[in-house]
């Protein structure tokens, strides 16, 4: 009796741990259950793809619809190569799409955006997206204005 | 400066001596045959007074590191506008860091020292010697179920440590400071991942329990049959293993965490 009371209390306890790691799934970490319905994979070549990490976010209109699978060089036009998996649910990114690397907030962290396009024809796995926009690069921007205007100055 | 070095040479060698038995009795404590005739119900009996009778303590800390997280993460993060960022500070700090190594802090100091005492008075009253002399294996009765005990309530009480500080941090940075309750939600959703935050939280709580309940049990085993030497031990087992759970940490962290 003794002994079974201890198994009962010794259960509920890994019961309690069991749930607390559900919990911490669930309402911390956001997993859902019905995730990975499949993904099919895009190729975007960016210029500069500023502070882009994997596992960054791919968003259309904002909307979450994918990851950034992995980044690399590519040697021919040495061009940064970003592969993007997109759930297979968003099968309606056409030819013309605009993919471009924003910042979310000032400081915050950097995504991928893809703005859909009217043409005909729609990706699919392995295809690229040839229109891209490279990251804003804040040094840049203040390196052409300082440069305009000294030249202006040099100019007077 | 010869006899000097002498007995640093010996320190060192009893040092790497102790070290070695320590290894071989968790060796032997955990290749031996289970002891099927009553295995589950030692190891209940042990996860019972190792697990069920820390609950109250993590339960209780957890609720207040819980919350004291929150009250400082908002003081400072109000200045900037960004309360509502609390959220993932609390979960991350907690998940990754507070939770597996506070929750291990006070496992050493009430679970650990206990059975160095346990098995340490087990020895001075010659316990397991009598155990030997009737053919029953003390690694096998003793040792081993205390040791699977430790390596299966660390990771459950550093989960619920986990979920009770995080209420915790919600009642105080929610319902008292009044951070909005959708975007703290949020927020902690967006950056917490569960591979990457919960399961090596997971990971890394089973490590320390698996360290404490070691360094605790080789003390226990390895202890100067006195009285003062179980006082010893039972220090010893505090010190060392709080030791050795923050500098695994250091190391589990920057395997999991550092930079690629």
């Amino acid at each position: 009796m003794q002994t079974r009371n201890i198994e009962i209390i010794v259960g509920a306890f890994m019961l309690a741990g069991i749930l607390s790691v559900a919990w911490l799934g669930i309402q911390v970490s956001g997993l859902t259950m019905q995730e990975s319905t499949g993904s099919y994979k895009l190729t975007a070549y960016f210029n500069n793809i500023g502070g882009l990490t994997e596992r960054g976010k791919v968003t259309i209109a904002g909307v979450l619809v994918g990851r950034v699978a992995s980044i690399d060089l590519d040697p021919i036009s040495v061009r940064a190569r970003v592969e993007l998996h997109i759930d297979n649910s968003v099968d309606y990114i056409t030819e013309d799409s605009i993919a471009s690397i924003k910042t979310a907030g000032v400081l915050g962290e950097k995504y991928v955006s893809i703005a859909i396009g009217g043409a005909e024809d729609v990706l699919g796995n392995g295809d690229v997206i040839h229109d891209t926009q490279s990251a804003f690069v804040l040094e840049d921007l203040i390196g052409t204005v300082l440069s305009t205007l000294f030249n202006e100055k040099a100019e007077e | 400066m010869i006899d000097y070095l002498q007995r640093l040479g010996a320190s060192g060698l009893a040092t790497l001596q102790t070290l070695g038995r320590a290894t071989v009795l968790w060796w032997q404590a955990m290749t031996c045959a289970p002891d099927w005739r009553n295995g589950p119900g030692l190891l209940a009996r042990q996860l019972y007074f190792v697990g069920v009778y820390s609950l109250l303590i993590i339960v209780v800390s957890g609720l207040f590191i819980g919350m004291v997280l929150s009250l400082q993460g908002y003081t400072v993060l109000v200045r900037f506008g960004a309360a509502e960022a609390l959220g993932q500070l609390v979960s991350l700090s907690l998940l990754r860091e507070l939770g597996p190594v506070v929750a291990a802090l006070l496992f050493a100091g009430r679970a650990g020292s206990a059975m160095t005492a346990e098995i340490g008075l087990m020895k001075a009253t010659e316990q397991l010697a009598a155990m030997e002399m009737i053919g029953v294996d003390p690694l096998r009765r003793v040792i081993r179920p205390r040791l699977l005990a430790g390596m299966l309530a660390m990771p459950v009480l550093a989960q619920i440590f986990n979920v009770v500080a995080i209420w915790g941090a919600v009642m105080v940075g929610v319902h008292w400071l009044g951070v909005d309750a959708g975007s703290f939600w949020s927020n902690m959703q967006n950056v917490v991942d569960f591979d990457e935050d919960v399961i090596n939280g997971v990971i890394k709580s089973f490590v320390f329990g698996a360290v404490i309940t070691w360094i605790a049990v080789h003390q226990g085993y390895d202890v100067v049959p006195t009285s003062e030497g179980i006082a010893a031990a039972t220090t010893r087992t505090v010190v060392y293993s709080s030791l050795a759970v923050l500098a695994l940490d250091f190391l589990l962290t920057a395997v999991m965490f550092g930079v690629d």
